[in-house]
């Protein structure tokens, strides 16, 4: 695995992707979700959700890091509740 | 009743599951691991957080690399799509016509990228290549090598000419799915060709368009070959797109970093955008049917 190159943060990150989808498949396989539609212009699933949060995610940080040179991790928490947001109520 | 479901079924995805872990997964997580790092050999690594990001982000030469080519990939889709939409409809039906247009048009679809490079960088030259001699003896002081928009025209021409057979193909297979009861029933509405078009071919159209227009997108959005191979990005950075910077950088300065960076901007727009397309004409649709 050292030509992955791997260091603590990606493989934390990493870790925590594949958590959230097995835990995702397990909640799916529990209750199945039901297509709804909240504050996104779309009716969504649970995985689309999850698919939009994470995408967002990935938005914020780099839309964060254009507008400023402060520590990321202030992206990360305005992400986190972007995910939560979306996953809740959109 | 209830629905008895079978998941064993899952059983059956799981090589491909394998092959795309492999071929995609795993490269795209050594991406995300090299993007964070300054690499200069697998033991002599430090670990560098945003920092390539932030330059990537600022770099004006990507800015305007991505500028040159949204308008490239714009222009492709806005000539292409409509184009194999009436290339597809004016194509016969039935008969000997139906295999020899088939034929002629998978012709350059069959044709190597690199090929198709080299066909249109010597059929352009002004001094031994048929359209650029007869462009100049027309008149046009054409020279893909020194003027930016001779350069520009001929790329986006070269795709038009390699790819809009696919767009046709595919709209082709759609329009051969749509039953004959439709076209007699649209016959006794005395329903016009607009009509017919706009109510029964586009909408049977659409999931073979959507596959149309994905594939040309990420596949304009990420050309490399041609161009190199035709004008090598010139003249200037005229025809430099993303993917020849990409590798200009990833390749020719040996910055692994910045590139994986740049790599994963990239990757995510593409995601984007494609997934917004994929949701806007789905739902669309979706309501079309209720």
């Amino acid at each position: 695995m050292t030509w992955m190159a791997w260091t603590p943060i990606t493989a934390v990150f990493f870790t925590c992707i594949f958590l959230t989808l097995i835990g995702m498949g397990i909640w799916q396989a529990i209750s199945p979700t039901i297509p709804r539609r909240g504050f996104l212009p779309l009716e969504t699933t649970r995985g689309d959700r999850l698919f939009i949060s994470l995408l967002g995610a990935a938005y914020i940080h780099l839309g964060f890091m254009v507008v400023s040179d402060a520590s990321i991790w202030i992206a990360s928490i305005i992400a986190l509740v972007w995910l939560f947001l979306v996953m809740r109520w959109g | 009743m209830n629905k008895i479901t079978n998941n064993k079924a899952w059983f059956l995805v799981l090589p491909v599951f394998f092959i795309v872990a492999i071929s995609a997964i795993i490269p795209l997580m050594t991406v995300v691991n090299y993007s964070v790092q300054d690499i200069f050999d697998p033991q002599t690594r430090f670990f560098v957080g945003t920092d390539w990001f932030r330059q990537v982000l600022e770099d004006s030469r990507l800015h305007d690399a991505l500028i040159r080519q949204i308008v490239y990939t714009g222009s492709v889709l806005f000539i292409e799509v409509p184009l194999g939409i009436g290339i597809a409809l004016t194509l016969p039906r039935k008969g000997w016509g139906v295999s020899a247009c088939m034929v002629l048009l998978a012709l350059p679809l069959l044709i190597p990228w690199n090929v198709v490079g080299t066909i249109w960088q010597i059929f352009g030259r002004a001094d031994i290549g048929l359209g650029g001699y007869t462009l100049n003896l027309l008149g046009m002081d054409y020279n893909y090598s020194q003027n930016p928009m001779d350069a520009w025209v001929t790329v986006l021409v070269m795709d038009i000419w390699h790819w809009t057979s696919l767009i046709v193909l595919l709209c082709y297979a759609g329009l051969r799915s749509i039953p004959d009861a439709y076209y007699q029933a649209a016959k006794i509405d005395g329903a016009s060709n607009w009509a017919v078009f706009r109510f029964i071919q586009l909408p049977k159209m659409q999931s073979v368009l959507v596959i149309g227009v994905l594939l040309r997108f990420m596949d304009s959005f990420m050309i490399y070959t041609e161009p190199f191979v035709l004008t090598g990005g010139g003249p200037g950075t005229a025809t430099t797109f993303l993917s020849q910077f990409l590798v200009t950088v990833a390749v020719g300065q040996f910055d692994l970093g910045p590139a994986a960076a740049f790599s994963l901007i990239y990757f995510l727009i593409i995601l984007l955008v494609c997934w917004v397309f994929y949701t806007v004409v789905m739902n669309a649709g979706k309501r079309e049917e209720q």
